[in-house]
């Protein structure tokens, strides 16, 4: 318990730390959206979300190349949890997309 | 009980294709490219599939998922710019229940051999799928979380 709670003020006493929670709280963010807003590199915002998971404050999931995190489920509102199924929904076909434009690169229009 | 609310939110997607943007506009040109790859989960029993690909033209996907879900996608193309641009606002219903209005932009950009997309969702998400308090929800949740761990 008092693990949990050193884990939960270290994840928050960073002032980028807060920041990320306070942009999750808006909705779920891919991992570079995340990174954009910050003169930090993409390794050190990473490392911020471990810290962030570890305490149960974030969750994230890998689709496709996409790594997108929102906040604890248990915290996330219904609305926000439907933004994120409609994101994870896009982020799918455009994988499907990627995979059949690959499968004939030159369509069935162009010449080949 | 009726409780009407709306929360605003916007998302964007981002991929490379190693095809020129003319061939990853085709995918989205015509019904038959289109449903190659867009369409509801596995194993979705389609109801209806129609494209009219052009300002001002229609599209709809509607279908059973295999949980059972209805879902319904009605769109309206407002701008068809080939191999360039493509913007339409859509419905989503779900079990007949209109879920969310939004507004949809894709952009092709030419990269070397390939294609930057990028997909622009602008969303009204309505009733009964927000909590009734997201926005304060959001703020203090980290409050209640801090509570329940003094508490345990």
């Amino acid at each position: 318990m008092t693990a949990d709670l050193d884990g939960l003020f270290q994840a928050l006493a960073d002032p980028t730390r807060r920041a990320i929670v306070e942009r999750l709280s808006r909705g779920p963010a891919s991992v570079s959206d995340l990174a954009r807003p910050f003169r930090i590199s993409l390794p050190a915002v990473v490392q911020h979300l471990a810290v962030l998971e570890t305490a149960g404050v974030v969750r994230s999931e890998k689709i496709g190349r996409v790594r997108t995190c929102h906040l604890d489920a248990a915290a996330l509102s219904r609305a926000e949890q439907w933004i994120h199924d409609r994101r994870t929904a896009w982020s799918h076909r455009l994988d499907r997309l990627g995979d059949y434009l690959a499968a004939d690169p030159n369509g069935p229009k162009d010449p080949a | 009980m009726t409780d009407r609310n709306v929360v605003h939110a916007t998302f964007c997607l981002e991929r490379i294709y190693p095809v020129p943007p003319a061939r990853a506009f085709a995918a989205w040109a015509t019904a038959e490219a289109k449903a190659a790859w867009f369409d509801g989960p596995e194993g979705t029993e389609i109801y209806e599939r129609s494209l009219d690909f052009r300002s001002g033209g229609a599209e709809r996907l509607w279908g059973r998922h295999a949980g059972g879900k209805v879902s319904d996608f009605q769109a309206r193309y407002f701008e068809v710019i080939p191999d360039s641009r493509i913007i339409y606002g859509y419905d989503m219903y779900v079990d007949g229940l209109k879920l969310s209005v939004s507004l949809a932009t894709i952009e092709f950009h030419a990269q070397g051999q390939g294609t930057r997309l990028v997909m622009t969702e602008q969303g009204a998400f309505l009733d009964g799928y927000d909590d009734a308090g997201s926005r304060e929800h959001g703020t203090s949740w980290l409050l209640d979380k801090l509570g329940a761990v003094l508490t345990r």
